[in-house]
């Protein structure tokens, strides 16, 4: 199965089970949960399921095309479902059937792993998936979100695509897998890891870079204080990439970190209230509709 | 009485495998204890668990609690009777509260009083009925962690699946979390299914049907057996990390042994680099041969059965592989840095906002070491390995390695240093200035390594003091108490010729110059003291020292560590016999004429004696101060301890022929004055006067 395949099976599968398929978004970000579909959509009581394919950022691990296992860029493919159906661990691992993991000749174990993400204020509790001890999951239970209590809970899954790739296509190399037939992940992405990698630890401008920093931060503000959630958030997803392109140039010394870290947060915080009260004011439309229908 | 046995378990999702352990100790106990505190007899309770279930069977369980007859103390005879003699509005109250006709009671005497008493008698109810209260019992069930999950505000280690619960073959009412009891229970994730139970007697056995083996040291046991058939199989040592077992047992319910290679060009990483990646991140044993070299193996340990294992072995081989030659990445791009690179970046690392940057810290260290080899009077050639060691200590903090793995800071130093050229002494003295890291871990095998580690302790410890982080109850953020203990532990073995107060103030002075102390250095020394003759008290603890004797040796100076302890020991030898009780009181009576007596005044005049006990004590406290003014090791002490010894038959002798307090002024100051001094060098040895025989 190669990897656009997989891709498409999964969504077909969550879609079948209630799942609005989205699109990733179009701001860059370092992990599929700070798309507002999974940041925004989880704060308050209305219920929620959506699954998409997220690209995601870590200007600190490009490796310009080089490594094996690193990437600038790679892929989640999230599911987020509000409240946590009972059943999602089995729901999660008939998606793994569907694309060609049969639990019985495999080891499929569910180690703790306690997730946190300090820029969003969110934390939650659940585990990292172990195939045959490698990690292709990340099983969260929210807990809290910008710094509000996740109520109901939303349970996200976080497939690392290429990991569950080079499983599948049995590759040693990420570069090697194939997208779709006959074209491989080479094709496709070497160039962009190997000038995203030479950009940010080579080329970028450390000093713009600060300075967007604070404009985005200043316009994030801006926009909240007109009651601008969406617009205000855009801005938040821009400082923490831009934090991160700072962070793997570094930039930014050990003891200005937790500051930085802090200033991304309280925004994500302004925002995760806003969102709130904004949806309150709505009556909560979503909880009018019909409430999404996860398959037993 | 008619006996049920009885079977709880609770499914949940998979537990985190490091609570799992206690939680299965604590659903038994806790059960037990409400079956006591509720008269229900049983016999015995066994504990299960898997990281999907918690479970506690108990036998016997009587099916009717005990009956109760109680008897019930009211107010006083005085205050339950009226002058008529009728029952007053007290004993009728009393009465009534306890569900007792008035009739019913009697009086009886207690502690020459009279008081009126009712006897009440409870008919025990049926345990069928009294089951549904076990509800409240598992929400009391701690963890470390807890969640919510749904809409629920309950908050629990994981969600709770399902709950099994049978009293003989009825199943009591229970409701947790919308989860109602039954009698199913489920089996192994992939390979079982859900299964009813029909009584509780097939408990274990109809889940090891369901490829669940449910007692976790049977389970555990099967992991060794395992692992000890590979080793003979193969012919390789596989030593067993008894806590890497405990954990691999809590993320398994079937568990199957396997191993797995990787290319032998991996075995050119340092063993701990190998040995953490399979161990940390994989949960792997490593295998060795039989001589003890590791081996491009490993051993994993699958949740489940025989089927494809060859699948599950490559897997793991192919994560491996990513990790290791991640590792390796990171070793050789280290190897192309320099130390002076690395201590530049020291700079911008903070070791604490108030006491600057690892750089700072190193410096510190760098200027502690050089006091301490003072004290020690190590010679110059030594004195410059130590600076040397002291200046590059910390180097390795910023290498890829340690940044990846960062258990391995010193180890990496050790063999980065070499590798850069430093010599031998200078690259051991980096790893061992981190120990010991744990209780039971090494100590530095060189004065080096040792004066580098106490240096750096002491800097954390003073520092922390110094800007008001002290450690109280459970909060010890940065483990001072660990590194005390370490310190204590090498002042001890190693036998240095200081007092700890010398080294407290070696290291008070560089803050006080660094302009670091938040509060007056007095106040942080006196509280430095405080802290360690705690920390010195759990030490003589461990050793069993009676707390008489741990009073009597904290009573003045800590001084030597290593001389402290030993007098510690001496003591509490000496005390197993009552011999020692007449010499106590001698010496306590020194202790105690002395206790108002002005030190400073004591200037003894041996021509003022008057009688020869005078003299005969003054030279037994001579005797007795020449060889504790000498005393340099723990095997002296002895010697010492036999001198005091002779003191309190002369002490005796003094006493019946001579009268301190005697009206004669300059008598009396040569007397007081030659107790006063007595007394001073007895309690350097021990405050006599805490013994308690």
């Amino acid at each position: 199965m190669n990897l656009q395949e997989m891709i498409l099976t999964l969504q077909r599968y969550w879609a079948e089970h209630g799942c609005f398929v989205m699109q990733a978004y179009d701001v860059e970000k370092g992990a599929g949960t700070m798309n507002p579909m999974t940041f925004l959509r989880s704060i308050g009581p209305e219920p929620w399921s959506a699954a998409y394919v997220e690209p995601s950022r870590r200007p600190v691990d490009g490796r310009y095309g080089e490594n094996p296992n690193r990437l600038f860029q790679h892929h989640q493919f999230q599911v987020v479902i509000k409240p946590s159906p009972d059943n999602i661990q089995e729901l999660y691992l008939n998606s793994l059937k569907e694309i060609g993991i049969d639990p019985l000749e495999h080891d499929i174990r569910f180690v703790e792993d306690n997730w946190e993400a300090p820029t969003l204020a969110a934390s939650g509790l659940g585990w990292e998936v172990w195939l045959d001890g490698m990690e292709i999951t990340q099983f969260t239970y929210f807990q809290q979100v910008g710094g509000l209590e996740a109520k109901p809970v939303t349970s996200e899954i976080t497939y690392g695509i290429e990991r569950l790739a080079s499983y599948i296509q049995d590759k040693e190399n990420v570069f090697d897998l194939e997208w779709h037939s006959g074209y491989t992940y080479h094709d496709l992405y070497y160039q962009s890891e190997f000038e995203h990698s030479k950009y940010t630890f080579e080329v970028s401008d450390v000093e713009m870079l600060f300075s967007l920093f604070n404009t985005y931060e200043k316009e994030a503000k801006r926009a909240l204080e007109e009651n601008l959630v969406f617009p205000g958030y855009d801005y938040v997803l821009k400082c923490s990439h831009t934090f991160n392109q700072l962070d793997a140039k570094g930039a930014i010394s050990v003891t200005e970190r937790t500051g930085y870290i802090g200033r991304v947060r309280n925004l994500a915080r302004k925002c995760a209230k806003a969102y709130y009260e904004q949806r309150e004011q709505l009556g909560f439309p979503m909880l009018k509709e019909k409430e999404v229908n996860v398959d037993e | 009485m008619n006996k049920r046995d009885l079977i709880l378990e609770i499914g949940v999702e998979e537990m985190p495998a490091r609570f799992v352990t206690d939680a299965m100790y604590q659903l038994a106990d806790k059960v037990a204890a409400w079956l006591t505190e509720n008269r229900i007899a049983f016999t015995e309770v066994e504990h299960y668990s898997t990281p999907r279930r918690l479970a506690v069977k108990v036998k016997e369980v009587a099916e009717t609690q005990d009956d109760m007859e109680e008897e019930l103390r009211g107010p006083a005879k005085k205050i339950a009777m009226d002058e008529k003699g009728n029952w007053s509005k007290a004993a009728q109250g009393f009465a009534k509260g306890q569900g007792v006709l008035a009739d019913d009671l009697y009086f009886k005497e207690v502690k020459k009083t009279e008081y009126v008493f009712a006897n009440r008698f409870t008919t025990g109810k049926p345990t069928i009925e009294l089951l549904p209260e076990l509800n409240r019992v598992i929400q009391t069930l701690h963890f470390p962690k807890n969640m919510r999950w749904g809409d629920m505000d309950f908050k629990f280690v994981r969600p709770i699946k399902w709950i099994l619960f049978l009293y003989g073959s009825e199943v009591p009412e229970l409701e947790i979390a919308g989860v109602h009891a039954g009698r199913n229970t489920t089996g192994h994730r992939f390979l079982g299914e859900e299964i009813e139970i029909s009584t509780s007697s097939d408990y274990p056995e109809d889940l090891l049907g369901q490829f669940v083996i449910v007692h976790a040291e049977e389970r555990k046991e099967a992991i060794r057996n395992q692992l000890n058939s590979i080793q003979e199989e193969e012919n390789w040592l596989i030593p067993i990390d008894e806590d890497l077992l405990e954990e691999v047992n809590n993320l398994v319910e079937y568990p199957t042994a396997l191993f797995g290679k990787f290319d032998e060009e991996f075995l050119n990483l340092p063993s701990e680099v190998l040995i953490i990646s399979m161990k940390e991140h994989q949960r792997y044993f490593p295998v060795r041969d039989k001589e003890g070299k590791l081996l491009p193996y490993f051993v994993t340990v699958r949740n489940g059965d025989h089927n494809q294992l060859q699948n599950v072995a490559k897997g793991n081989e192919k994560v491996l592989r990513a990790r290791l030659k991640d590792a390796q990445f990171f070793y050789e791009e280290d190897r192309n840095k320099s130390i002076d690179s690395c201590m530049n970046r020291l700079e911008s690392i903070v070791f604490h906002e108030e006491l600057g940057t690892i750089a700072n810290k190193v410096s510190r260290i760098q200027k502690h070491a050089e006091r301490t080899s003072e004290l020690l009077r190590l010679d110059t050639d030594t004195r410059k390995t130590i600076q040397r060691a002291a200046s590059i200590c910390k180097f390795d903090l910023v290498t890829q390695m340690v940044y990846e793995f960062p258990e391995l800071q010193g180890v990496m130093g050790e063999k980065y240093a070499k590798h850069f050229g430093e010599e031998d002494l200078v690259a051991a003295a980096i790893n061992e200035h981190y120990q010991p890291r744990f209780a039971s871990d090494n100590l530095p095998g060189t004065v080096i390594g040792s004066v580098l580690s106490v240096a750096d302790k002491l800097d954390t410890i003073v520092g922390c003091f110094g800007i008001g982080i002290v450690p109280t109850g459970s909060t010890d953020p940065y483990a001072l108490r660990r590194q005390a203990a370490g310190v204590l532990q090498i002042l001890r073995q190693k036998g240095w010729p200081v007092q700890l107060e010398d080294l407290l103030s070696v290291v008070l002075d560089q803050y006080e110059e660094a302009n670091l102390l938040k509060n007056e250095r007095e106040n942080v020394y006196k509280q430095l003291i405080e802290f360690f003759n705690t920390r010195l008290k759990t030490v003589m603890q461990d050793m069993n020292v009676r707390y008489d004797v741990i009073d009597a040796v904290l009573k003045s100076s800590i001084g030597r560590v290593d001389l402290l302890l030993a007098r510690a020991e001496i003591l509490v030898n000496e005390l197993k016999n009552d011999s020692f009780k007449e010499a106590n009181e001698s010496l306590s009576r020194v202790l105690n004429i002395s206790k108002n007596l002005n030190e400073h005044s004591s200037n003894v005049i041996p021509e003022r004696f008057e009688n020869e006990e005078e003299r005969n004590l003054h030279e037994h406290y001579l005797a007795y101060k020449k060889v504790n003014d000498h005393l340099d090791s723990p095997e002296n002490v002895r010697h010492v301890f036999n001198k005091l010894k002779e003191l309190p038959q002369a002490i005796d002798r003094y006493f019946d022929n001579t009268m301190v307090n005697t009206d004669d002024e300059e008598l009396r100051e040569n007397r007081q004055a030659q107790m006063a001094l007595l007394s001073k060098e007895i309690c350097s040895f021990a405050d006599f006067n805490q013994l308690v025989f």
